[in-house]
């Protein structure tokens, strides 16, 4: 059985890849999703507001209180040098390149244009196989429109591809209004996949203290669903790789993924909750499928239960969508 | 201008960068402070480093174990092993092994420190080690403390055996410190190296650096090589400080005097040798003045400079007179420093700076008189005199009057120059005279600390002294408050050298960076005719003249002052640096003095951002650069109308009805005008009355807390968490309130046991603004749930009527005590607070746990407490806020040391036990007259809660004795307040209690005596700036521990359990109000000894004060702050639950630690998985110990 795949050029020993998180905010991290089984990893994000706010809280803890009384002119060491987010994060980079044999991912996280090039560049010097731009952005201004949050992203995206020779990854959340659309703007901007879809952070009421809280939970297969609609969807249309990520805890999420489409499949909230060397198990579960299946190669399966060859994939859409609702009725 | 003489630019030793660089014959200026010049040197010409932190030393030290922390080598190639002791006593200890060792050793210290040196300095210098001591000489602390500087330590280790150097300048210091390792070497002795403190170690002057290939040169590697010989190896075993007996010690101690004989010859020559490499000169005794001068003085130290413009003044108006510098002061060469006098003298004044009661002269004049009168002949008539204590200026004209006196008939001896004397009569008066340079500018910047106004003057002079050839000087002046201090700027630059060793008389250039100051402070005294202002105004320029106060008003018309107004605030904010206003207010400095053309100035302000702000990050680059942009053009002139608008008078800084001493004396002092106090004005035993903080309404916060009675739930919790104390509660009838203005709230109170009306004040004027109360309000308004029941205002829309409201609030009656349980903070909230208003760091995290102290005890408590932050906002002049409550009892307080707290405090203990048990003994003798009922009252045991009864037996004691001939009578009375119980707590940091205070803590606790230990936690020294002690946690960063503290915090309250007698509690406030309060009531209630350790958040964590609670909580929350209370007898009872954070959640919320992943990423992560296991190994500890209830874990 042949699970070698291929994703933004890079070759990978199967399609399983660790899509960003805490764990690779150490180097063990990265080790332990070898040893795990992953077959690439993408890294945590790099984000260019942590690194302003760092850089201010930094430069605001230095100064707080300096200078004021004569015993104390100031309250902390001078260091000769601060290696901050971004250099460390090179480092960690450029570390992890050395002990691991995989491929690394770059994620980035940007707010302005020139921090969004800047770094890139500095990711792609410090070793990173490839970039994945990670757009995450709460359009509040009801006087931006969906159209002008678009150009924004493709504009962002552009700048980016055209300033690293490594091949960029685009992860945006769902909600675009036509997403299709957007996708082939995408694809026209040269960079070379997509990756769907991003899980925000949602805000909670504390009832208690009657205060916003963020908070974050792990993925529950379910959400899987979504992502493999739409690379169902897209797949076959556009011009892109797709990586699914968000949902996948087993075999099966991985499977539907890539029989709608999906060049590779992306695992975190799993990996969290039962360690690095579930990538071993799902992929243990992939091969038992597609050997249940018959299906010899991944490029085998990829893609045939996506929507390519149906003419009209909305008409079928509502279709299905009807049939739902004719189901609920049928409840006793 | 051209270049100044004797540098070239070529080649720069950048001052940051590695020593050793590139050698050139002649370095390159740079601007640094006395501290730093003197490091640069020891640091090379050392191997072993001891240091301990003491004002104003520290830099020297803290700069040592940053170069060591980046791995800057010495001389030699070698990192220095730079460690920091537990004390300065520790520190000559370390030393002294050092050299037993034949390295190259030396530390840095200063007053106290070096008195605690002593022992073992006479111990170096018996047994003839070539150490090193350099010192930031400072007063002692007598009467009181002082950080300031004057020779008062210097004279205090006269006898131990050490040479002792004396350094007048930043250069000097500098090169003094290479002359001082050079002759320990060679002369095989230890030497000490003094510069003033402050007005040398802290004074920003342009100097020529000692490169490496000079010190190599001046280096002594043939005497290095017979020292080294001398250390002890077991390969040549020796032993060496054996104990003698009468037949030898004294023969042996006179074995050494070849060596003293030798070393002044050996400093002359190395000056010599010193000169001939570098250019610059130096002599142990210089004589400059008229070469057949009659009169001279003879000076040591930064004020020889005064001195020299005093010389060079009287020289040019033919006057027969010069003056002799000491440098060599240790041993004294009579002969040598006799021979640079004229043989013309015929009088000589010494000054000194120090006080030696009783002698009949102070040291350096008992030197020379002794030296005249050895040479005999013809002795000059000699008198002496005191200057400059506590760094008290001292000028040229000064030292004219100095001349002057010694032309009269009969010159004084023992007089005081500097200060009105009105007691004994000793003041000199003197002319007013203008020293200053009319070729140079002179600017003096009055600002607010926060605003960073003495960085960028720094900077400045860093600009112009490294970068042009123009000399710079600066020197600050702080006041002793650690919020809403003031700074004030004494800048000098110009084409001449600049040794003025004195603040800027005449100001052509004044700098107001805080608006509000105008208000208070008689800024423009020191603007000279046709002075630049630059004032930073939050108004517009059409409203700015009418808004100035009249005497401002008057001194720009008489003076034709040019005024300039910028809004450095809107312009900070616009560039996001809210507050730092510096860098605006640099660049507008730089535009209106024209000292540099205005493109260079931009280009070289921005340079010199880069070098200061560039490792931060590139936002905060760009932030600073848009400020200099802006600073330059948004200044602009003030059009002045020509005639006075303006009926406003200045505040004074003593208001609500001050008694005459606060008004006359301490008033004075808060406005920085205590220079005009004569003697009198001041108590001789330096006793003084408490409850001074409140006169002194400081107005500094921008925003305050304004209180809402009907989201309020009456809890108590902002009353409690108060460091300033400016929030109280009391329960009052309603018709107590039927006089009061119009707004004031109030609300029924929520209380079962209590009738009658809740009001919350708030003092506007008094409040920091630091908002901890409106943190930790748990009422939110279920309407709008981002109001509480505290929101903040800006103060200037509300302080009026809150101020109206504050003084009926204090009218109204306190809420009766009896009745109220002292265990819930709800009710602790209505308890007058007798410790108000501290200058402590806004947030302070320390404080509410003392207002606290004395809401519980106040009324009988008295309170030892060790030198630190507590004694600093607690009992620096001018006010204290230790207070009274309405029939004038509250907290008695008194200060010792650093070091010997416990001591003091058990001291004051047995006293009172004594005391005690002397009363009853005569009570007794005094059944008769007294009745027998009122004696035995009064011999019954009582507690805190009978302190009211046992009052009125006291007095009715004292009534009936009153008539009495009998003189133990007399002597019950005097006692008998012995008789009501006292809380004595012992009051302190953990730089006292875990490091230098450390032996006597736990020797008071072991004793069982009845005293109560109250340790602010802030896990540094917090009051000298942050440098680490036993209780910094593992991984952090601190001063003295530039790379992340490499173990753990030290369990103090293990040690204390261990003893099984000791009440101990470990507490954060920010984590349960209730436990804290439960433990200081459980403390006192013990009778024995007591110890707390109080978890006090600091602004030398690195947080944000405002959520100190919030961190307070996370350290427990995550286990590395458990609470629990140990009760002897009963055992441990761990408090907090299991922990529930990781560890890396509390600590990287701090920037203490996180800095670490800043600087040694690697290192960090280390340090994080030993402090997870040390928080998880100390937790299954204590559960064991809750479990098992043993005193201490098995």
């Amino acid at each position: 059985m042949d699970l070698r795949t291929t994703y933004l050029g890079l070759a990978l020993e199967h399609p399983l890849v660790a899509s960003a998180s805490p764990l690779t905010e150490r180097l063990d991290g990265f080790l332990r999703l070898e040893d795990g089984g992953a077959a690439a990893i993408v890294m945590h994000s790099l984000f260019e507001e942590q690194v302003t706010l760092e850089e201010e809280m930094l430069d605001h803890y230095l100064h707080y209180g300096h200078e004021s009384y004569a015993e104390a002119l100031s309250y902390f060491p001078r260091a000769h040098e601060y290696r901050l987010t971004p250099e460390r994060h090179l480092n960690l980079l450029a570390r992890a390149k050395e002990r691991v044999s995989i491929p690394i991912i770059a994620s980035l996280n940007g707010i302005s244009r020139g921090g969004w090039v800047e770094y890139a560049q500095l990711l792609e010097e410090a070793g990173a196989d490839a970039i994945e731009l990670n757009l995450y952005y709460i359009p509040t201004d009801p006087a931006l429109s969906g159209a002008e949050v678009e150009a924004m992203y493709l504009d962002t995206i552009r700048a980016v591809v055209e300033s690293v020779r490594i091949p960029v990854a685009v992860k945006v959340g769902h909600a675009f209004t036509a997403f299709a659309h957007f996708a082939k703007g995408v694809e026209a901007t040269g960079a070379r996949a997509l990756v769907l879809f991003n899980r925000f952070y949602q805000p909670d009421l504390d009832l208690e203290t009657l205060s916003v809280v963020p908070t974050l939970s792990l993925s529950r297969p379910y959400e899987a669903l979504l992502r493999i609609h739409w690379i169902a969807l897209l797949y076959g249309r556009v011009g892109l790789e797709l990586a699914l990520t968000g949902g996948v805890h087993s075999g099966k999420e991985a499977a539907k993924g890539f029989l709608a489409g999906a060049q590779v499949v992306m695992m975190t909230s799993a990996v969290l909750e039962k360690g690095p060397g579930h990538f071993r198990t799902v992929l243990e579960e992939l091969k038992a499928f597609m050997e249940e299946k018959e299906y010899a190669s991944v490029g085998e399966m990829r893609g045939v239960m996506s929507y390519r060859k149906v003419a009209e994939p909305a008409a079928l859409e509502r279709a299905n969508y009807l049939r739902v609702l004719g189901s609920y009725r049928l409840l006793p | 201008m051209g270049m100044l003489p004797g540098y070239t630019t070529g080649d720069i030793l950048h001052p940051e960068g590695r020593y050793g660089g590139k050698e050139v014959s002649r370095m390159r200026p740079i601007a640094v402070d006395g501290n730093e010049a003197v490091a640069r040197v020891a640091y090379r010409l050392s191997e072993v480093i001891a240091i301990y932190p003491i004002t104003p030393s520290s830099p020297m030290a803290e700069l040592s174990d940053e170069w060591a922390a980046k791995g800057e080598p010495n001389l030699f190639g070698l990192v220095p092993r730079v460690v920091e002791m537990q004390s300065e006593g520790g520190a000559a200890g370390a030393l002294h092994g050092a050299l037993q060792e034949g390295v190259l050793a030396t530390t840095f210290t200063a007053s106290q420190g070096l008195l605690l040196m002593i022992p073992d300095m006479y111990k170096i210098a018996g047994q003839a080690l070539p150490g090193v001591i350099h010192v930031a000489a400072r007063a002692l602390a007598t009467h009181a403390l002082s950080i300031f500087g004057d020779h008062q330590d210097l004279y205090a280790v006269r006898p131990t055996g050490w040479a002792i150097l004396v350094s007048d300048s930043v250069q000097a210091a500098q090169d003094l410190a290479a002359v001082a390792h050079i002759t320990a070497l060679k002369a095989s002795l230890p030497v000490l190296h003094a510069m003033d403190g402050f007005r040398t170690s802290h004074e920003v002057q342009k100097i020529v650096p000692l490169s490496d290939r000079e010190l190599k040169a001046l280096f002594p590697f043939g005497a290095l090589e017979a020292y080294r010989r001398r250390a002890l190896t077991p390969e040549a075993p020796v032993i060496r400080g054996t104990a003698q007996n009468p037949d030898h010690y004294f023969q042996n101690r006179e074995a050494i005097n070849p060596y003293y004989l030798r070393l002044p010859q050996v400093v002359a020559e190395t000056m010599e040798h010193f000169a001939q490499v570098t250019g610059r000169r130096y002599a142990p005794y210089e004589y400059f003045g008229h070469p057949e001068a009659e009169r001279v003085v003879v000076v040591m130290g930064s004020a020889s400079l005064a001195v020299e413009e005093a010389v060079e003044y009287l020289l040019k108006r033919g006057e027969r007179i010069g003056m002799v510098r000491v440098r060599l002061y240790r041993p004294f060469q009579g002969e040598a420093f006799l021979a640079s006098f004229p043989p013309t003298v015929k009088r000589v004044a010494v000054l000194d700076r120090g006080k030696e009661p009783g002698a009949v002269g102070e040291p350096l004049f008992q030197e020379v008189a002794a030296a005249f009168a050895l040479r005999g002949g013809e002795v000059p008539l000699l008198v002496g005199g005191r200057y400059g204590l506590s760094s008290k200026e001292f000028t040229p004209a000064m030292a004219l009057g100095v001349f002057e006196e010694l032309k009269k008939e009969r010159p004084r001896h023992g007089f005081t120059v500097g200060i009105l004397d009105d007691v004994t009569g000793t003041s000199l008066s003197y002319p007013q005279v203008d020293f200053e340079d009319p070729a140079s500018v002179r600017a003096v910047f009055f600002a607010l600390g926060a605003d960073g106004t003495v960085s960028a003057n720094k900077n400045t002079i860093k600009i112009i002294g490294e970068e042009t050839p123009l000399y710079a000087q600066g020197y600050f002046v702080y006041d002793s408050k650690k919020s809403g201090s003031r700074t004030v700027s004494h800048l000098r630059f110009g084409p001449n050298p600049l040794n003025k060793p004195y603040l800027v008389q005449k100001a052509s250039f004044v700098g107001i960076h805080q608006w509000s100051f105008l208000e208070r402070l008689p800024m423009l005294e020191v603007a000279e005719e046709g002075a630049t202002v630059l004032i930073n105004s939050p108004y517009p320029k059409e409203e700015v003249w009418d808004r100035l106060p009249r005497p401002v008003q008057e001194e720009i018309l008489r003076k034709n002052l040019k005024v300039y107004v910028v809004n450095a605030y809107e312009l900070a904010r616009r560039v996001g640096l809210p507050g730092r206003i510096n860098t605006i207010m640099q660049a507008a400095f730089f535009k209106l003095s024209g000292v540099l053309p205005e493109e260079e100035a931009k280009a070289r302000i921005k340079k010199g951002i880069e070098k200061s702000y560039g490792k931060r990050g590139r936002s905060v680059l760009e932030r600073n650069f848009q400020a200099v942009e802006l600073g330059f053009e948004a200044v602009e002139p003030l059009p002045i109308p020509g005639r006075i608008t303006s009926e406003k008078e200045l505040v004074p800084p003593m208001v609500d009805h001050p008694p005459a001493f606060v008004r006359e004396v301490l008033g004075p002092i808060a406005l920085g005008l205590g220079d005009a106090l004569p003697v009198s004005a001041f108590p001789p035993d330096g006793t003084y009355p408490t409850g001074t903080a409140r006169y002194e309404k400081r107005g500094i916060a921008e925003f305050i807390p304004t209180w809402d009675p009907q989201v309020c739930v009456q809890c108590g919790k902002c009353v409690l968490v108060c460091p300033h104390a400016v929030i109280r509660a009391k329960v009052v009838p309603e018709e107590a309130l039927a006089q009061a203005p119009e707004g004031f709230p109030h609300r029924k109170a929520m209380w079962k046991e209590l009738n009658g009306e809740f009001t919350l004040a708030i003092s506007p004027d008094d409040c920091t603004g630091c908002s901890l109360c409106v943190e930790v309000c748990p009422a939110k308004d279920k309407q709008n749930p981002s109001r509480k029941a505290l929101n903040l205002v800006p103060r200037l829309e509300v302080r009026e009527a809150m101020s109206r409201h504050w003084d009926f609030f204090l009218s109204l009656p306190e809420t009766p005590r009896a009745g109220l349980k002292l265990h819930t903070v709800k009710d602790v909230q209505l308890l007058e607070p007798l410790f108000d208003f501290p200058g402590a760091c806004a947030g302070c995290g320390e404080t509410p746990y003392l207002r606290l102290l004395t809401q519980l005890f106040g009324d009988h408590l008295i309170v030892a407490n060790a030198t630190g932050c507590s004694s600093i906002y607690g009992g620096n002049l001018p006010t204290t806020p230790w207070s009274k409550n309405k029939e004038g009892r509250g907290p008695a307080w008194a200060n010792s040391l650093f070091e010997d707290n416990a001591e003091f405090g058990l001291g004051m203990r047995l006293a009172l036990d004594k005391k005690a048990e002397y009363a009853r003994e005569l009570l007794k003798d005094f059944r008769q007259v007294l009745g027998e009922e009122l004696v035995e009252r009064l011999l019954a045991e009582t507690g805190p809660e009978e302190v009211g009864k046992r009052r009125r037996d006291v007095a009715f004691l004292r009534e009936k004795l009153k008539d009495l001939a009998d003189p133990r009578a007399k002597d019950l009375p005097a006692v008998a307040d012995a008789l009501i119980p006292h809380s004595v707590w012992i009051v302190g940091g953990d730089g006292w209690a875990y490091d230098i205070g450390y032996g006597g803590l736990d020797h008071v606790l072991a004793s069982g005596a009845n005293v109560k230990v109250l340790v602010l936690d802030t896990e540094v020294y917090s009051n000298t700036g942050g440098q680490a002690s036993k209780a910094t946690g593992l991984g952090a960063v601190a001063k003295f521990a530039a790379a992340g503290k490499p173990t753990p915090k030290k369990d103090l309250a293990f040690m204390a359990m261990s003893y099984g007698h000791v009440y101990v509690a470990q507490v954060a406030m920010g984590a349960s109000d209730a436990h804290t309060l439960k433990a200081f009531l459980e403390a006192e209630a013990h009778r024995g000894p007591a110890l707390l350790i109080a978890y006090s958040h600091c602004i030398a964590h690195g947080i944000d004060m405002a959520k100190g609670l919030d961190h307070q909580r996370l350290a427990e929350r995550s286990g590395y702050w458990p609470l629990f209370r140990y009760l002897p007898g009963q055992g441990l009872f761990l408090d907090s639950k299991p922990p529930t954070l990781p560890l890396r959640e509390y600590l990287y919320a701090e920037n203490r630690y996180r800095l670490l992943l800043q600087t040694h990423p690697e290192e960090a992560e280390a340090f994080l998985k030993a402090a997870e296991e040390a928080v998880r190994a100390r937790w299954e500890r204590l559960s064991r110990m809750a479990a098992s209830k043993e005193a201490v874990a098995s």
